[in-house]
């Protein structure tokens, strides 16, 4: 691939979805896009960036972006965010929504679905106390593809076996052929909805809780910092942030500030207050 | 260092096993069925089990129901690792005292979720 080629493939895929590719990810955007040219009938390359630069292809251009992104995940990931979510952060949202009996929450990066699944499961767990209440679970990605899988809640064996307790295996779980999938009550807890994290978040809605882990490291400093101050003004005064493990929000603007206490939880900084020294 | 018993009648799944779990600092010795097994608790009782289902002599589901009726027998994290990947086969175990399920084939990743289920990672 030549420089030139290369250069304009980073910058496609960044006007695309915002994923910033250094050159040392090289190898990474020949490997998930040869195979790609090659199904798609390009002998090389070099041949499906023409025809991207030729334009009018909608469909390539959305498989082009699809091949680049990072679809990891499993269910509980991390399981700590889970566990702060249900013992420290839902009681206080129980009692603050006490009125509405409503929340919402966004999974930012939905991808396959066992991230807003594994909530959804854990939601169930909690019975009574969600009685009577309507509880929203959006899943949003860029992915196309991804979010069909998730929709039908069909999983690998492999996949069940990542995080999911076996208990919660054969209660939400039925087997087909050698899948598993997701219960039907599950699957209608969660709206699927494509989504591309570069655009309006406003037509979303206010959300209690947003889940937007292990993505804001794909992107670059600017980007981050703008996503942020972003979803800071869609979460609720009293709502809060989950990031991933290895993600900060230190240097990147000041709409959301981390939580005193729990770690891994960022809440939006209250309008009109000032930085604490 | 927390022991592991690997009990399958498979010498290759007892090495890949035995290389996973140490890799995860267990202490592992091995039995090739269920009496062996049985045998290596009432002599000194592990912290986790990696059981088989299917093994000649003594299988790993009547191992399970014999370990648990021995003294200390309820303190082992059994973890079944078996070709029985259904849901009747794996209600079975849950229901005779299985802590977690693997569903072979399995990778490091698996037995690593797994084994941090049920806290010993």
């Amino acid at each position: 691939m030549t420089e030139a080629d290369f250069d304009y493939l980073c910058t496609f895929v960044r006007a695309r979805s915002g994923l910033a590719l250094t050159p040392e990810k090289r190898y990474l955007l020949e490997s998930r896009l040869q195979p790609l040219a090659r199904t798609r009938g390009f002998e090389t390359l070099a041949a499906l960036v023409r025809a991207l630069q030729a334009g009018g292809n909608g469909e390539l251009e959305q498989a082009v972006v699809e091949a680049m992104t990072t679809n990891e995940t499993f269910f509980f990931r991390d399981k700590t965010p889970f566990e702060t979510l249900r013992n420290d952060i839902m009681p206080r949202l129980l009692e603050a929504r006490a009125g509405s009996r409503s929340l919402r929450i966004w999974c930012a990066a939905a991808s396959t679905g066992q991230e807003p699944y594994s909530l959804a499961m854990m939601l169930d767990q909690m019975g009574e106390r969600l009685a009577g209440w309507r509880v929203e679970i959006l899943g949003t990605d860029i992915s196309t593809q991804a979010l069909e899988r998730a929709r039908a809640g069909l999983y690998s064996q492999f996949e069940v076996q990542r995080g999911l307790p076996i208990q919660l295996l054969v209660r939400y779980f039925t087997q087909v052929g050698d899948q598993w999938q997701i219960a039907p009550q599950l699957r209608e807890r969660v709206i699927f909805r494509p989504f591309n994290l570069l655009h309006d978040f406003s037509p979303l809605g206010t959300f209690d809780v947003v889940f937007c882990r292990n993505v804001l490291l794909y992107f670059d400093m600017a980007l981050k910092a703008d996503i942020l101050a972003r979803l800071g003004r869609q979460i609720a005064p009293d709502g809060c942030l989950f990031l991933g493990a290895a993600e900060t929000v230190i240097g990147l603007g000041d709409e959301v500030e981390m939580h005193p206490t729990l770690r891994g939880v960022y809440v939006p900084r209250r309008r009109g207050a000032t930085r604490a020294a | 260092m927390k022991h592991c018993l690997v009990v399958d009648d498979s010498a290759v799944i007892r090495k890949v096993a035995r290389r996973i779990l140490e890799a995860l600092a267990f202490e592992v010795s091995e039995a090739e069925d269920g009496a062996q097994a049985l045998d290596r608790c009432r002599l000194s009782m592990p912290e986790a089990v990696l059981l088989d289902w299917n093994m000649p002599v003594m299988d790993g589901y009547e191992f399970l129901k014999a370990l648990r009726q021995l003294p200390g027998g309820d303190r082992p994290k059994v973890i079944f690792c078996t070709t029985e990947n259904d849901v009747a086969h794996i209600a079975k175990a849950l229901q005779a005292g299985a802590d977690e399920y693997i569903m072979k084939p399995f990778d490091k990743d698996i037995v690593e979720a797994k084994f941090q289920e049920v806290g010993l990672v």
